[in-house]
């Protein structure tokens, strides 16, 4: 069963720029994948179609089976959670409890259930103990965390994460290895942190002006030096990877 | 980042007053309003008496009279303008300590001041025994418009983000040598205003995006169940009833 579908998926925005020519990939259940590109390279407006929030201009994106269509966008948001970058854009509502809850309560959870929810997703990231603070009150690291409880708790299908190490420190950025490492959902991960990709996921895509140039296993997707060069990706500093694993 | 606290005008406590659902506080303070406003400007005692009421809520959420007084410098504006009535007004003129003072202008200003700081008054002590984001919770309780409470929960939200923006922005051009001196430096200072304002626009927009991703409608769902006993509106209905009763008498 894939838990992601994206067929031939062309996007050009109003004004004329053609962003994604034709993207094509598929994710099994229960599978961390990576889409690595360099900044431009479409990965955003990809992002924006797997939830509807952008709509296909050719193509189609399908999740769990169910098209991403006008009518399916309820259901589709609910088993899409995408966290955004910036933490401040995600986390909107006075208190964490009040953020964690607004996602179910959307589809109509309430009570002891909207509850056992919240206080759930939050226990996954580890973050019980600030269910009351303002979400301006805590770290960046803590923010960003408790950014994935609140897609957690609406038990989505899959997980898609926008840049999920920018700004944190190595501590947090660990720590939210962990948490990933831990949950037992699918996850899509944008990025071009490429010790990150590699540190969680056993696969990689590549989409560079706008289609996936390459899909395979992330270890090997890194060692070949000259496939990265090409798309403006490179390790950094000091990092290699022996082209034969282990 | 991890800005300041602006909740400076909460006073955490438990008392009676701090307990109360945040719409029958709401309800209580805006009835009181109207009573006083209501109230002929020729009835000193009357006013007296609203004071002893809010003297005895103030009591009973153990909010010091030091903490009412320092928050009461918002109205200073007001009571600037209260005190200019009676010097610019027209008509029949009285001295008072050598100062020649329209009477018209006196009555004027008295009633603006004791109507005002009443007003001010019961506004604080809800502040002070209610979270803000408490109190917009009692606004939706009572059906207010739900655009509006929506607007100001963000504003609650996003105030910290937004001052961290603009600390950020003056310590952008500080470290590049300006500093606003005279009113020449003016247009630099009116466009990092608008570049915050683009800035904020934007952000309106991905937080509207990340509010479609988690399936928001156009409502806010309802989260906190917060409803008022019987005994929860008579206690903060005790305080309009009893204004009106002092309105009543004297009429």
């Amino acid at each position: 069963m894939n838990s992601l579908e994206v067929n031939r998926l062309a996007y050009a925005y109003p004004d004329g720029t053609q962003a994604l020519f034709g993207v094509d990939f598929a994710i099994r259940r229960g599978e961390r994948v990576a889409l690595l590109g360099p900044n431009g390279a479409g990965k955003t407006t990809l992002v924006m179609h797997l939830n509807g929030i952008l709509t296909a201009g050719h193509g189609s994106v399908s999740v769990a089976g169910t098209p991403v269509r006008k009518d399916t966008l309820k259901e589709i948001r609910q088993r899409v959670g995408l966290v955004f970058q910036d933490p401040d854009d995600q986390l909107f509502m006075p208190t964490v409890r009040d953020d964690v809850a607004f996602g179910p309560a959307n589809s109509g959870v309430a009570g002891e259930e909207l509850e056992r929810a919240v206080k759930g997703a939050l226990e996954r990231v580890g973050m019980l103990e600030v269910i009351d603070r303002p979400p301006h009150h805590l770290s960046f690291g803590q923010r960003r965390r408790v950014a994935v409880a609140t897609v957690l708790a609406m038990e989505p299908e899959i997980l898609v994460l926008d840049e999920p190490s920018s700004n944190l420190d190595p501590a947090a950025r660990r720590e939210l290895a962990e948490i990933l490492r831990s949950l037992d959902v699918t996850v899509l991960m944008v990025t071009h942190d490429l010790p990150y990709a590699l540190e969680l996921c056993e696969r990689s895509l590549i989409l560079s002006d706008g289609v996936i140039v390459a899909d395979g296993p992330t270890r090997e997707l890194l060692a070949d030096s000259e496939l990265l060069a090409r798309h403006r990706l490179e390790l950094p500093y000091g990092f290699a990877i022996p082209a034969a694993a282990e | 980042m991890g800005a300041g606290h602006h909740h400076q005008l909460y006073l955490a406590g438990d008392s009676v007053v701090h307990r109360l659902p945040p719409q029958c506080k709401l309800l209580a303070v805006a009835a009181f309003a109207i009573v006083v406003v209501a109230t002929p400007r020729e009835r000193f005692w009357a006013f007296g008496l609203y004071a002893v009421l809010l003297a005895g809520v103030a009591v009973a959420a153990r909010v010091p009279l030091t903490y009412v007084l320092r928050r009461m410098a918002v109205e200073l504006p007001f009571v600037l303008f209260a005190f200019l009535i009676p010097v610019i007004g027209m008509g029949e003129r009285t001295t008072v300590l050598g100062v020649s003072l329209s009477v018209a202008g006196l009555w004027a200003g008295w009633n603006i001041l004791a109507k005002a700081t009443l007003g001010v008054v019961a506004s604080i002590l809800l502040a002070a025994t209610t979270e803000p984001r408490v109190i917009l919770i009692g606004a939706q309780r009572l059906r207010l418009p739900s655009l509006l409470v929506q607007i100001a929960m963000f504003m609650l939200r996003y105030m910290d983000v937004i001052m961290d923006e603009m600390r950020r922005m003056r310590v952008a051009r500080e470290s590049r040598g300006f500093e606003a001196r005279n009113f020449r430096h003016i247009p630099v200072i009116a466009r990092s205003a608008g570049a915050l304002f683009i800035r904020s626009y934007e952000r309106g927009e991905r937080v509207h995006l990340a509010m479609l991703s988690r399936g928001y409608s156009g409502r806010m769902p309802m989260m906190d169940e917060i409803s008022g006993s019987v005994g929860q509106w008579a206690t903060a209905l005790a305080l309009p009833a009893v204004a009106l009763a002092v309105l009543g008498l004297s009429l």
